[in-house]
């Protein structure tokens, strides 16, 4: 008779250490730099790959527990909200403006962010940092994946959410976040890493996702807060990726440090203008507002920001080199953006609207330096051309920035009374520019940002030549549904109606 | 250096004025008049005569602006790439010397409700 013998069972570090360091093996046929042949150009020196530690050292095991876990609660969520109408439990219709950028415009990061880690995961020669990539890939293109279909839901009934990858491949204003994703996956390993790892997911993110979510709470959004809660176990891991691998960069070698404060300068300016339309849509697009942009910077900027550059200062490393800027932009950045979505909203597929007087009260409180001063009179001119059947839109179209490809809507960082407008000349062609940030960033690769598709330029050149409803229907844009004013759109019809429909007898 | 790349490497810009057809890109400001988002994009054809850009190109644009109607384009302060210029009104763009994404900035000082804090 044969004995049941139990099978020795591995401790979780024993597991670990199979999956990653016995990985390690040393190539024969090939050298290591041919096999790892981006690790070098960038001139960030290693000694040693085995100094690298995750401090999580998951598993995949572990990790597919998790992870499968998370997704049967997520989905038990979004076929309730399905089933139960979760749509017209929002706030107000004007909400799923934020829910449209978001699709349109982030949601796609999250893929792009996943194809950036899955390389990253083949081309650093240390098993852990292999391992922690991967595993970072896969989140990634599960978070793109859950908001899709959170946000489905809402597509079955109103408009803007139908085309958000031709949106993403076309729109205006998504080249913003598509540029800023493109610049760190055409870059080497290390810059991606402080590009995404670092700068967006240390230092940025908690003032995208936090807002956002708790933006969602405020506003009854389950479908939304469910993904964000699903997203943010992940989220905690990856900032500590991105911490890990600046560390490791510092310490391995002191030439290191000229190259990382470069990268931070540039990304953290770089995802601080990505960032700059949740600021928007704290201030503007909630109808349940959460938290003042110029509130949500004060916590997760100055203070956990400056928190971490202290911490860094012990290896050289000093606050980005736009930090100040930013700070003087904080003010005033919500407002310049969502004055210029509104007169540019005949090519958003989104909808936009002048602030009510309740609203701009409450901008007031929050922006007693600003709002009354600057704001105020062009919000109450735009409210004046409304009411006299001449609303405002802008047919002089935008001027953009070589780097950001952002509308140059900011202003000097000492007057904001004045738009800044940078220029500089290579190789005989004029580049323009929204800030000195940018400007440098250019500077620094300028055969880089030459080449940037900037499409209020392509809308004028084959094939669409100038002709606004060719470009209309090449972004899949649909006029009278998807874009202008929110006054008298389908959405406030529909969402009205339906409301009205589960909330009475009528 | 141009690029941290692994080979030399040189790119080709998307917006040079060839792709144009026959026009070109100039970029127009009124400083302080911020109702405008950004300076206005305008394509046109170099030929055209500064005055014509003035006229029927620029007005119309800045028209919902409360001020615009106060303004005479033809006497305002100019700046070309950042420097003080004057215009020739009956000369063509190419003969102003305003190339390919050109910015050229006007000021009205006085001139400006929608400021008036300021």
């Amino acid at each position: 008779m044969d004995m049941q013998v139990a099978k020795k069972k591995l401790s979780l570090k024993e597991k670990y250490k199979l999956l990653t360091r016995d990985l390690g093996w040393d190539t024969t046929y090939h050298t290591k730099d041919e096999v790892f042949p981006y690790v070098q150009y960038e001139g960030i020196k290693i000694h040693d790959w085995d100094k690298w530690e995750d401090p999580f050292r998951l598993t995949m095991d572990s990790y597919w527990k998790y992870q499968a876990e998370k997704e049967r609660k997520f989905y038990a969520i979004i076929d309730a909200h399905a089933q139960n109408n979760g749509h017209l439990n929002i706030t107000d219709a004007r909400y799923l403006s934020a829910l449209k950028i978001f699709l349109q415009a982030i949601s796609p990061g999250e893929y792009a962010a996943g194809k950036g880690f899955a390389r990253m995961g083949r081309e650093f020669p240390g098993v852990g940092t292999q391992v922690a990539c991967q595993m970072q890939s896969i989140d990634e293109i599960r978070h793109a994946q859950t908001q899709i279909h959170a946000l489905s839901n809402y597509n079955k009934f109103y408009n803007g959410f139908h085309a958000f990858a031709d949106a993403r491949d076309r729109m205006w204003y998504c080249t913003l976040p598509r540029s800023f994703f493109d610049d760190a996956l055409s870059a080497g390993p290390f810059e991606f890493m402080i590009a995404i790892g670092f700068s967006f997911e240390y230092v940025l993110t908690n003032l995208l996702f936090v807002p956002f979510m708790s933006g969602a709470a405020y506003n009854g959004d389950m479908a939304t807060v469910t993904f964000g809660f699903s997203a943010q176990s992940d989220e905690a891991r990856h900032m500590t990726l991105g911490l890990e691998c600046i560390k490791f960069m510092l310490e391995q070698d002191p030439a290191n440090l000229p190259i990382v404060q470069g990268w931070i300068d540039k990304w953290f300016w770089r995802g601080f203008r990505l960032l700059g339309v949740v600021g928007t849509m704290m201030d503007y697009m909630l109808p349940k507002r959460v938290m003042s942009w110029r509130e949500a910077w004060n916590i997760y900027g100055v203070e956990n920001g400056g928190a971490l550059f202290r911490d860094l200062a012990r290896y050289g490393i000093r606050p980005p080199k736009g930090w100040d800027d930013a700070e003087k932009g904080i003010d005033h950045m919500s407002h310049q953006f969502m004055l210029a979505l509104y007169q540019y909203n005949f090519g958003t597929a989104f909808h936009s609207w002048i602030p009510s007087e309740d609203e701009m009260e409450w901008l007031s409180k929050k922006y007693p330096d600003t709002f009354d001063k600057y704001y105020r009179p062009r919000w109450a001119h735009l409210s004046k051309l409304k009411a006299a059947g001449t609303p405002f839109a802008n047919m002089g179209l935008a001027k953009l920035c070589q780097t950001c490809q952002i509308p140059t809507v900011f202003t000097e960082p000492d007057d904001p009374t004045s738009l800044c407008q940078r220029e500089t000349e290579y190789k005989g062609e004029k580049y323009h520019f929204c800030s000195d940030g940018c400007q440098h960033i250019f500077e620094n690769e300028p055969e880089k940002y030459i080449q940037a598709w900037l499409p209020m330029q392509q809308l004028f050149q084959a094939p669409i030549n100038g002709d606004l409803g060719a470009w209309m229907s090449w972004v899949s844009l649909i006029p009278g549904k998807d874009n202008g004013d929110f006054d008298g759109s389908e959405d406030e019809r529909n969402f009205a109606a339906w409301r009205q429909q589960a909330t009475s007898n009528q | 250096m141009a690029l941290t790349s692994t080979k030399p490497y040189v790119a080709v810009p998307r917006d040079l004025v060839e792709n144009f057809n026959g026009k070109q890109i100039v970029y127009v400001c009124w400083d302080h008049h911020m109702l405008f988002a950004t300076p206005l994009l305008l394509v046109v054809e170099p030929e055209m005569s500064f005055g014509d850009l003035l006229e029927n190109v620029v007005k119309p644009l800045i028209g919902p602006d409360p001020d615009a109607a106060a303004v005479d384009l033809g006497s305002v302060e100019w700046q070309k790439a950042g420097r003080a210029w004057k215009p020739d009104l009956a000369a063509s763009l190419a003969a102003n010397g305003i190339v390919h994404k050109e910015q050229l900035r006007f000021r009205t000082p006085g001139v400006n409700s929608l400021l008036a804090a300021a």
